[in-house]
């Protein structure tokens, strides 16, 4: 199926809005059933897009539950395994998770899952500001080729992909519209 | 980036990136465990040929807190006392595998030439000669911009000994990069002989100089200077360029005060205004804490440059 909005080939859609829309829906129900309700649950979005997802996963666990659920946003530059091996070093964002994460349910949210390393980074980063009850990890996507034994929780989608392929998420906060498309990295195109 | 040199020759881009990065690496210095592991397997090494506490320590933190390993070089009881020459205590620290040397010299220029001898290590002038001092002029602007909100447009006075101030340098090239006017105020004898060619306003006048300005940023008197017949005495300074409540007037309603430290309070800092009392704002202490944020961008900036993609 050819994205008729974009001008290259190689484009395909894989999620619309009320794909993603469902698909959260149901990820939030979920944390409510294995945790039992949303009581001691903080939702912590990797920067950048797992930022409003976790905003999002808020609203629709106080709409199951009527608890708001604080939610905060987690930079992993720091704690990156790559430091040191481009040509400058990457762009920092700061962190803000708004409660003291020690003895909570730590649901941390982010869009893309792929090698492992980032959640690996990121669960690194929550360890050293506090001592979580337990951490658990939603995404929207799985698109599989981990590289470390790290598992997510709750999955939107699960999308096998190839390697050379580079899954977009666009979130209506940061880029006007919800939607997923699929494409080849460009060397491959063609 | 490669090293840090002086402010003069950091675009502005640079600046920003390194402003930010503080900013961001700030919220370290609030948590219980003030450490990231970013910097795990990288050596700082301080070389420092005039005194310094607050600085060198500073870098030392900052080293620590990101995990880098930070080894103090003791001059005084050091080869350099056997006679060592500046160039071959350099190439020692690089074959130590120093990944970054923090260099404080009497001698203008010094670290220019450390960061065009060294081809594996990264310089970091901490200070040298009258010339420049980056990272105390990073942390000023930090704390001029976390507390006024922006660098554009805002009147900064620097008040004393500009001539023999290397923080004044670094102050002026930075601040002028990143938008700010900057005046420079002080006794005729104590402003740079080549102020003319610098991008300020200059003026012998406190009353003057303050007016409206939002930023005072007070420099230490080097009461060494008085010596040599710059200063006729203390208290005359004092009563003509000191910074008090009084003084302050002239200053726009809310001005931020600033002082690198150390201060001889009394002479161009009036105790009162260095405690902000009467509703005065000061943020010398704020400063020193900035200067931890700034140091710890510095190394993060240096360090993260694989050493094969740059000659």
């Amino acid at each position: 199926m050819s994205d008729s909005q974009n001008d290259s080939d190689d484009v395909v859609q894989v999620m619309d809005s009320d794909d993603i829309r469902r698909a959260l829906t149901r990820i939030a129900h979920e944390v409510v059933e294995k945790n039992h309700g949303a009581q001691n649950i903080v939702l912590v979005g990797i920067l950048t897009r797992g930022a409003p997802l976790a905003e999002r996963l808020s609203k629709l666990l106080f709409q199951i539950e009527n608890i708001p659920v604080p939610v905060g946003k987690l930079d992993i530059g720091l704690y990156r395994d790559d430091y040191g091996t481009s040509r400058s070093p990457i762009s920092l964002a700061p962190s803000d998770i708004p409660v003291d994460i020690t003895g909570k349910t730590i649901v941390l949210v982010d869009e893309v899952m792929f090698t492992g390393r980032t959640v690996r980074a990121a669960i690194a980063a929550l360890l050293d500001m506090g001592r979580p009850a337990n951490i658990q990890l939603a995404v929207l996507l799985d698109r599989g080729h981990r590289e470390l034994p790290i598992r997510a929780d709750f999955v939107g989608k699960n999308l096998p992909t190839s390697r050379n392929e580079y899954i977009q998420v666009r979130l209506k906060e940061i880029d006007g519209e919800d939607r997923v498309v699929i494409r080849k990295a460009k060397g491959d195109a063609q | 980036m490669r090293h840090l040199l002086t402010l003069r020759e950091t675009s502005a881009i640079d600046i920003r990136y390194l402003l930010d990065t503080a900013e961001t690496l700030k919220e370290i210095l609030a948590r219980p465990v003030k450490k990231v592991p970013t910097l795990r397997g990288r050596a700082m090494i301080t070389l420092f040929y005039e005194n310094s506490t607050r600085t060198r320590t500073s870098f030392e933190l900052a080293a620590k807190f990101m995990s880098a390993e930070a080894i103090n070089i003791a001059v005084a009881q050091s080869s350099v006392a056997k006679g060592e020459s500046l160039k071959d205590s350099l190439l020692t620290l690089q074959a130590l595998k120093a990944d970054c040397i923090v260099m404080r010299h009497s001698v203008s220029g010094t670290p220019e030439f450390a960061a065009e001898l060294l081809k594996h290590t990264s310089i970091v002038n901490a200070g040298d000669g009258r010339h420049e001092h980056p990272t105390q002029g990073l942390l000023d602007m930090l704390t001029m911009r976390e507390i006024k909100g922006r660098l554009e447009g805002l009147e900064v006075a620097i008040v004393g000994d500009i001539a023999h101030s290397r923080v004044a340098r670094s102050n002026i090239w930075g601040l002028t990069k990143m938008g700010a006017k900057v005046r420079l105020v002080g006794p005729r004898t104590l402003l740079p002989p080549d102020a003319d060619r610098l991008p300020v306003k200059v003026y012998d006048n406190l009353a003057k100089g303050l007016d409206g300005a939002d930023v005072v940023n007070v420099l230490r008197l080097q009461t060494e200077r008085m010596e040599r017949g710059l200063l006729p005495s203390l208290r005359e300074y004092s009563r003509l360029f000191g910074i008090s409540p009084q003084s302050l007037k002239y200053a726009a309603p809310d001005a931020l005060v600033l002082h690198p430290g150390p201060m001889n309070r009394g002479v161009e800092i009036s105790a009162d205004v260095a405690d902000g009392k009467f509703g005065i704002h000061a943020a010398i202490e704020e400063q020193v804490t900035n200067g931890i944020a700034v140091r710890m961008a510095t190394l993060y900036a240096l360090m993260g440059v694989s050493s094969d993609s740059e000659g």
